[in-house]
């Protein structure tokens, strides 16, 4: 992995943020830009080229992709539903939205449809309880879900791949 | 004198101590000794911002101090707690305390492999210790135990992940004394786990030393696996000439065998200072290729903790150290299981076997005495 | 209807942008501080306030930011908390996404009060989009001349950043942040040192809510003693309560705090009563971490008075009869729902934020959650409601940081009030997996016990 002068422009922007020495504190807000320049997850290639950009130890780098859940180490298919399914949207009916999903696309949290396409995770409280039943889609909140907006949702997916 | 530091009186159990500002609660308490003293699974004196986190040495501040008598509401962990000029403090006289721990103890075990009888620490392990004095006899604990996939750290080094506690020792010491460190704390919460992420070999002249602070049989060595029980192996003091280290070590001896080499640890099993003042962290030179006996200049026995099963049926004419027990809670002290006394396993003289104890040598050596 | 201070504006076209913000009244504050007070001046005027933080511990912020230490020649911090992750809450998330100016407004008169040059926002990671609209609303006020060197002509030199966390709600708690800040694993440090002595990079910081620092802005404009005689005894001011659940509007209201939680539940200025007709049954006022009620204690306090959204009348009874105010994240359940399955969510919710450093709450959240799972699958045993009551005990008090007892009290309350439940769930296995045990008798006015 190897960003051009103007991604490495972009790095040097958020490590900016920091005061001099301070570099690592950029650690996260760089994790997320190089996990999306990677196809959005975190190869051990990936995860090393971030500590040298920071000119940290790579361990450095794992004890925290490792610890967040956002960072994903694996690689994931096109389309991420993250339902949430705590306390407030499960009393708003989160267990019939991934019941579903399991009956559209035939997949269970934790799996990803034959195709690549879908992959579907529980996710615990987004933010959103308000809103509830809700998904994440990458870095967009879908929310007060019933069975149609699922249906479009899965649709959408659909279309990306052409 | 203007340079004489006040001294901060502190009472721990009833007994009162003098200590410098500055100290912790668990210092002032192993200063006065004895049962008095928390038991400490994650703290270390020898590594910067260990503790805090192993939560057995947890103790109840009945008052601050003389100028805010108040007491702490939560109990503290007195690794990590200054004291404060007389702060009084409460570790095996309050129920709370014995309470929490117990607690604490259970929390660590729930999840333990228990599988002591195939490890290696067994006979020098600080949650056996901690079992012993704070644990139960059965656990309520219904559940899978929680397993990890192996992960290799080289040649020298074993990891048993599910005997961790997560005390972050071997950590500290990558950073601290090894001054590269390739492993971590990896993933998050009840999965949290010592790792490399992609396996990597341990190989730093220094990082034998996380073997000797592993508190439990995580990080044990691999030349010494399997090759015999602690008890059954004697304890001497060493040293060479190493270009690395001070070359002050402790060595594991079965007959004329080196078996194991470590550094030399203190009562509290911390590593201890060398004779020149500096911590006596040992190189993986001296750990893991030095094991003849012609490698050392050998100095003597070891000393060794009265508590510890290594110490039994090893020495006699001992002077026991006072106890403090008595005099805090005004009952005797817990008397120590002398092997002897349960199991005819050990009634030979155990530097005489010659080889691995199997139950034929064994039989040979009773007949032949 | 009563009286806002934070979202009056919220809904005005545009208000997003620097322009309208501006046009509508913003950044009066600023002027007003950097112009005419000195930095204590302003902190007086919080501590006049009598502003608790609204994150969810309820401390006085002027007391908060008076302990932070000045050494000279050492920078000081202010971080605004923005980690938002308490399930229930989503009131900060609606301020900063509506009306973002008024976080940073807040922020530099605060900044200029802690001498702070260089603030943070650190914000949850998922909140991407809010993130975006934070920095362009940053980015605005740079170039307005309230960020930067020198502003308004002041002498003062401070510009804010927002730093996104990555999925991970410990990062809400004070010490986790700014490890995480510091691009670490978010493990909460030891207290002490506070972070008024030591905190980002080992200088001095102040943390505080975002709901904190926006309300800063009336109480500089208006002076503290204005904004204290809005609600009632210590609960001064206004606080953003976000309700969920089953009722029949949920979102974020500002209320001022004297009104009842019947009030709030059924009027329709705000819930709207609950949704389907149904009838309450429980309530959890807080965000999940403080202690749930049934209906008839949440209405009514033992002593048979009607409880209040305030500080105080939320707490009143301790955790016997009472609960708490926390982060306001006001979550309603109806007569169909199950304790017992909501209270085991609950305890994977934590189970799965805890950060793994201390032992009890590593291993007792975990525990916790698998004897629940059990309960509620109709596998449970009687001697299990004992012991989940036993293993919150432990976890309580006992841990580096309050996420141990954020864990334990939702249980321990569950089982304090609703342990008929729990056991009805043990005795009928078969019924626990087909039905609710439904209403029963938590709405049921309780006797209330007079004392001569």
């Amino acid at each position: 992995m190897k960003f051009s002068d103007d991604k490495l422009k972009q790095v040097d922007e958020l490590v900016a943020h920091y005061p001099e020495g301070k570099q690592k504190s950029a650690l996260i807000p760089l994790l997320h830009f190089v996990q999306k320049e990677n196809g959005g997850w975190l190869s051990t290639e990936a995860m090393d080229y971030a500590a040298e950009l920071l000119a940290i130890t790579p361990i450095e780098v794992y004890e925290v992709a490792t610890f967040y859940s956002m960072f994903n180490l694996q690689p994931v298919g096109k389309t991420i539903f993250e339902v949430c399914q705590t306390g407030p949207c499960m009393l708003n009916g989160s267990d019939g939205i991934v019941a579903y999903i399991y009956e559209k696309l035939g997949i269970r949290p934790g799996e990803t449809t034959a195709d690549g396409l879908f992959t579907l995770k529980t996710a615990e409280c987004l933010g959103a309880c308000g809103y509830a039943p809700m998904m994440q889609i990458g870095p967009s909140y879908r929310e007060k879900l019933t069975k149609e907006k699922v249906d479009a949702l899965i649709e959408e997916g659909r279309k990306k791949l052409n | 004198m203007a340079d004489e530091k006040k001294l901060f009186k502190v009472t721990i159990d009833n007994i009162t101590v003098d200590v410098e500002p500055g100290t912790t609660i668990l210092q002032a308490a192993r200063k006065i000794g004895g049962d008095v003293t928390p038991p400490a699974m994650c703290y270390y004196s020898k590594l910067k911002d260990s503790g805090g986190k192993c939560r057995t040495c947890l103790v109840e501040v009945a008052q601050g101090s003389t100028a805010d008598p108040r007491p702490m509401p939560k109990l503290v962990a007195s690794c990590r707690t200054n004291v404060m000029d007389g702060m009084v403090v409460k570790n095996i006289t309050s129920e709370r305390v014995i309470d929490a721990r117990n607690g604490v103890v259970e929390f660590l075990l729930i999840n333990h492999p228990l599988d002591c009888p195939i490890c290696d620490q067994a006979g020098e392990c600080h949650l056996q210790d901690l079992s012993y004095e704070n644990g139960k006899s059965a656990s309520r604990y219904e559940f899978k135990k929680r397993t990890f996939d192996k992960h290799d750290l080289g040649p020298y080094i074993q990891l048993h992940m599910t005997r961790c506690i997560l005390c972050y020792r071997c950590v500290y010491v990558a950073d601290q004394v090894s001054g590269e460190r390739r492993h971590g704390i990896l993933n998050r919460g009840d999965h949290a786990e010592i790792a490399t992420y992609i396996e990597k070999s341990l190989d730093n002249d220094f990082i034998g030393n996380v073997i000797d602070v592993c508190p439990v049989g995580a990080l044990t060595d691999k030349t010494f696996r399997f090759k015999n029980r602690v008890w059954f192996t004697k304890p001497v003091d060493a040293h060479c000439n190493c270009d690395k280290c001070s070359g002050e070590v402790q060595l594991w001896m079965r007959g004329d065998e080196v078996l194991r080499v470590t550094a030399r640890k203190d009562e509290w099993g911390e590593v201890k200072d060398t004779t020149k003042g500096e911590p006596g962290w040992i190189c993986n030179t001296c750990r893991f290729e030095r094991k003849k006996v012609s490698d050392w200049v050998i100095e003597g026995p070891s000393q060794v903790n009265r508590h510890s099963v290594i110490s039994q049926g090893h020495y006699t004419g001992l002077v026991k150290p006072k106890e403090t027990i008595q005099k805090v809670t005004g009952r005797d002290p817990k008397l120590l299981l002398n092997i002897k006394d349960v199991t005819e396993v050990n009634q030979v003289e155990l530097s005489e076997l010659k080889g691995p104890a199997t139950s034929q040598v064994f039989k040979q050596l009773k007949k032949e005495n | 209807m009563g009286r806002k201070l934070l979202l009056e504006k919220a809904h005005v076209e545009g208000i997003r942008h620097y322009d309208v913000y501006r046009r509508e009244g913003g950044y009066r504050s600023v002027e007003k501080a950097l112009k005419t007070m000195s930095p204590d001046q302003v902190t007086e005027e919080v501590k006049k306030s009598g502003l608790r933080g609204r994150g969810g511990a309820g401390f006085p912020a002027g007391m908060k930011w008076s302990f932070l230490a000045k050494p000279e020649g050492v920078p000081r911090y202010l971080v605004v908390n923005a980690d938002e992750s308490e399930p229930g809450t989503f009131k900060d998330r609606y301020l900063m996404e509506f009306i973002p100016h008024l976080l940073i407004e807040g922020m530099i008169c605060a900044s200029y009060a802690l001498g702070s040059n260089r603030s943070y926002i650190y914000i949850r990671g998922e909140y991407w989009w809010v993130k975006e609209i934070l920095e362009q609303a940053i980015q605005e006020a740079r170039n307005a001349g309230m960020l930067g060197k020198n502003i308004l002509g002041s002498g003062f030199d401070c510009d804010i950043f927002v730093h996104p966390g990555a999925g991970a709600y410990i990062c809400g708690e004070e010490t986790a942040l700014l490890e995480s800040l510091e691009g670490k694993r978010g493990n909460p440090r030891l207290k002490p040192p506070f972070p008024a002595v030591k905190g980002l990079w080992g200088c001095p910081t102040v943390v505080n809510n975002v709901e904190t620092i926006s309300a800063v802005v009336p109480i500089v404009n208006d002076g503290g003693d204005e904004y204290a005689k809005l609600g009632t005894g210590k609960s001064t001011g206004t606080k953003l309560i976000s309700a969920c659940g089953n009722i029949n509007k949920p979102g974020v209201y500002e209320i001022e705090m004297n009104i009842s939680v019947e009030e709030f539940i059924y009027s329709d200025e705000y819930c709207g009563g609950i949704a389907n007709g149904k009838r309450l049954k429980a309530c959890i006022p807080g965000g999940s971490s403080v202690p749930i009620l049934p209906a008839n204690l949440l209405l009514k306090t033992a002593k048979g008075d009607a409880r209040m959204m305030t500080y105080e009348s939320l707490s009143d009874g301790g955790f016997a009869t009472g609960t708490m105010m926390g982060s306001g994240g006001f979550i309603v359940m109806d007569e169909d729902q199950c304790v017992v399955k909501h209270t085991y969510t609950l305890a994977r919710f934590y189970r799965h934020e805890s950060c793994g450093q201390c032992s009890p709450c590593r291993e007792g959240t975990g525990w916790m959650e698998k004897i629940l799972l059990n309960i509620e699958n109709g596998k449970g045993k009687m001697s299990d409601i004992d012991l989940l009551w036993d293993i919150q005990r432990k976890i309580e008090g006992n841990t580096i940081c309050p996420l141990g007892d954020a864990a334990a009290w939702p249980v321990a309350a569950a089982i304090r009030h609703f342990r008929d439940e729990f056991e009805w769930h043990v005795t009928n296995p078969s019924d626990a997996l087909s039905r609710n045990y439904g209403l029963a008798n938590y709405a049921k006015p309780l006797e209330v016990v007079t004392t001569a």
